[in-house]
């Protein structure tokens, strides 16, 4: 296993004062209350140590005590910023468990949802990765787009971050009718600004400099460490549980999966996890366009389930495509309203493990960058 | 047009005229500042395509003044284990050096507050001063983000002062003079006479237009880096460093280094619009010029280059550390070289 260092200094022949440098809980550029410990050089970065737990909340002990359906705002909580992408796999484990089935006009909102919420999370992700390369223009570019997504979500389910939609058997409600103009209005306006922040960042000579070669990440390590979702396919792995274990309806969807392949640098660099996301975004669009014009405009959006969620005795694990990788759910049952164990696998959690390993020998300016480029987010990593 | 300090006419050479002489730029910088922190608001805001500040007076104009207002009401803290000296005296000394600066600002032909025949040379020099109170603020914060930040500044200001240097070189070898007011005296008559143009003279010149032109670029990239702004804000990069050297300032103190960034930034915009586009020279030759339309013209020449300068901060990404390094010593340096060598040799043949 060979990884390219951008500055090949042999440490042991220089004698010099490593400084500790304390980076977070607050600091601008930790996405959240990451704190790490990192060791200088000069500037160059010789060891990274990440401290998590600081927004832990106990989801996992919290939802033993919770019936099935209260635990989908907890769910939610993880990754706040995508909480419809966190339901979908929650509710869908609960009703693998439970063996039913949910009607079409369900299957197809929840698809144009996560669609819309996993465009969402990679404007944020491209967004914050712009402004930790110092860029501050597109990253409002971006938040304004969000915003309209977010009408959206506000308009069907009340909630502009935390959503409480997806439920067990269904929806909390039926969408508004003009809920499929509004969406296909979104999918416009998605590839209008893509097209901006492409030629205003992502091509920009100095965004190329800042982010090509910095950080590389080789497909054998980041499958060792299990990472998944864009941090795993900008290393060039085709990996995509929506296409290699189809849940829900992505098989009736023409898509394809974008991977990284060394555009501007190295196979696995910083730009190539991010332009992962942006090519992930026009795929999101068009399944949504496939999903607006299949949907049935009329249906139930709850399927018939008990007042009172008793699954059986057995155990599930079911996992989804998250915007930022492989988020599945283990319940196990024990025949009573209330879960005996949930886990949550989360992907950022996963990604965040391979930082040291990748930012070691680059400079500390890089560090930030590259911490930008996994996209993780707290909520997640400690739960 | 004739060369003099009005107020040596009016009040006669005393001390009063010196006093004058050096109150009006304060007042002017004052004023300036204010201007340009409602232009970074709102120019930002436009490029955004947000309102800027709309609550404090009419659309928003009063907001620079409402920020200093609440500057001067924040508490003064110094942190723990500083040095308390240099720590307190680093912002003044930025300012004082880049506010020394104006004292060589012909702001019109009939006024320049102090006639020095290096002037040039001096704003070069004081302008240097600021590295020495980046340093100093960096080093007594007792904060890593400020030492790494002071580390940057420093070395930052050397790889670019040098090609800024011989931009400067290679203008004063064409108009065989360091005195601003010569220099501006000298780019008289319509806009093609601007050493941006090539300067006076006759068509020969179109052999070092290009290098003019490259040479003002060439300026135009170290000043900013100079200034410490985007995309060369690596002494301040906020994603990186917090905010840098003047991360545990606060209240006035911080104020202090807002002021001398404002004050830098009009520093090289009027070393810009003296050297390479005429200073307070009309464009139109004799047409609309004069004591009052040459503060207009030179004015209006520093705003529009200080315009640039908020425009590309709004709209690139920042360098790195060695990149900026790397673009300073092998790419502006030998590129100015060239052109000082060119012009040097197109001044002893014609």
């Amino acid at each position: 296993m060979t990884t390219t260092k951008f500055i090949d200094i042999d440490f042991s022949k220089i004698e010099s004062d490593r400084m500790r440098l304390n980076v977070g809980p607050q600091h601008p550029s930790t996405h959240g209350v990451l704190r790490l410990e990192v060791e200088l050089d000069g500037e160059v970065v010789t060891n990274v140590i990440p401290h998590i737990g600081y927004l832990h909340r106990c989801f996992e002990k919290i939802a033993e005590n919770m019936n099935y359906q209260q635990v989908i705002p907890y769910v939610d909580r993880m990754d706040y910023i995508s909480s419809m992408n966190n339901e979908l796999p929650y509710v869908m484990a609960v009703e693998k468990l439970l063996g039913i089935k949910v009607p079409e006009k369900v299957e197809y909102i929840r698809v144009i949802m996560a669609e819309l919420n996993r465009i969402a999370n990679h404007q944020i992700a491209v967004a914050t990765f712009g402004l930790d390369a110092g860029a501050f223009t597109p990253f409002l570019y971006l938040f304004r787009d969000r915003e309209y997504i977010l009408w959206i979500f506000e308009k069907a389910s009340g909630g502009r971050l935390l959503f409480n939609y997806f439920w067990v058997g269904g929806l909390a409600n039926d969408v508004y009718p003009t809920f499929k103009e509004d969406v296909l209005n979104i999918v416009k306006q998605v590839r209008k600004t893509n097209k901006e922040i492409e030629e205003l960042l992502i091509y920009n000579k100095i965004f190329i400099d800042r982010t090509a070669n910095i950080g590389v990440l080789p497909a054998d390590v980041a499958i060792n460490y299990g990472c998944s979702g864009p941090v795993l396919r900008g290393s060039g792995v085709k990996f995509d549980l929506r296409k290699d274990d189809p849940y829900s309806i992505y098989d009736r969807f023409d898509f394809d999966i974008p991977v990284g392949t060394g555009e501007v640098g190295t196979v696995g660099d910083c730009w190539d996890r991010n332009i992962v996301r942006m090519r992930e975004m026009e795929q999101s669009c068009r399944i949504i366009e496939q999903a607006v014009a299949q949907m049935p405009d009329s249906g139930d959006v709850q399927a018939a389930i008990p007042k009172k969620i008793r699954p059986p005795k057995g155990e599930v694990y079911f996992r989804a495509e998250n915007p930022k990788g492989e988020l599945g759910f283990y319940i196990i049952s024990d025949g009573k309203d209330k879960p005996y164990r949930v886990k949550g696998r989360a992907p950022s959690f996963v990604n965040l493990s391979v930082l040291p390993e990748i930012s070691k020998g680059y400079l500390f300016a890089d560090l930030i960058v590259i911490l930008g480029s996994i996209d993780i987010v707290l909520g997640e990593v400690d739960r | 047009m004739e060369v003099f300090n009005i107020f040596d006419k009016l009040l006669g050479e005393n001390i009063l005229s010196a006093l004058v002489s050096v109150i009006l730029p304060l007042i002017f910088l004052i004023i300036y500042a204010l201007i340009a922190i409602l232009g970074e608001l709102k120019i930002s805001a436009w490029i955004q395509e947000r309102l800027g500040p709309m609550r404090t007076g009419p659309y928003g104009i009063l907001q620079p003044l409402a920020e200093v207002v609440k500057l001067i009401q924040k508490e003064d803290i110094v942190p723990a284990g500083a040095n308390k000296l240099l720590f307190n005296l680093a912002p003044y000394i930025i300012f004082a050096g880049s506010f020394a600066g104006f004292a060589v600002i012909p702001f019109t032909a009939a006024f320049v507050p102090a006639e020095i025949n290096i002037g040039l040379f001096y704003v070069f020099a004081v302008g240097a001063f600021a590295v020495i109170g980046i340093v100093m603020g960096g080093w007594a914060s007792n904060n890593k983000y400020s030492l790494l930040g002071a580390m940057r500044s420093a070395s930052q200001m050397i790889s670019y002062e040098i090609p800024g240097a011989l931009v400067i070189l290679s203008a004063a070898v064409l108009a065989n003079s360091l005195d601003m007011q010569k220099i501006t005296a000298l780019q008289s008559g319509p806009f093609w006479n601007w050493f941006l143009f090539g300067g006076p003279g006759d068509w020969s010149k179109i052999w070092i237009l290009p290098f003019t032109v490259l040479l003002s670029l060439i300026y135009m990239v170290s000043s900013l880096a100079e200034t410490n702004r985007t995309p060369f804000d690596i002494p301040e990069g906020e994603s990186e460093l917090v905010a840098g050297y003047h991360t545990e300032y606060s209240g006035m103190k911080f104020a202090m280094f807002f002021f001398a960034e404002y004050s830098n930034m009009f520093i090289i915009a009027s070393i810009l619009a003296v050297v390479f586009l005429g200073g307070w020279n009309s464009p139109f030759g004799s047409f609309m010029s004069g004591f009052w339309w040459g503060i207009f013209w030179f004015i209006i020449k520093a705003m529009f280059i200080v315009f640039i300068q908020i425009w590309l901060r709004w709209t690139l990404p920042r360098v790195r550390v060695d990149q900026l390094m790397y673009l300073g010593w092998k790419v502006l340096l030998p590129f100015s070289l060239v052109c000082f060598i060119f012009i040097s040799l197109y001044r002893i043949v014609y």
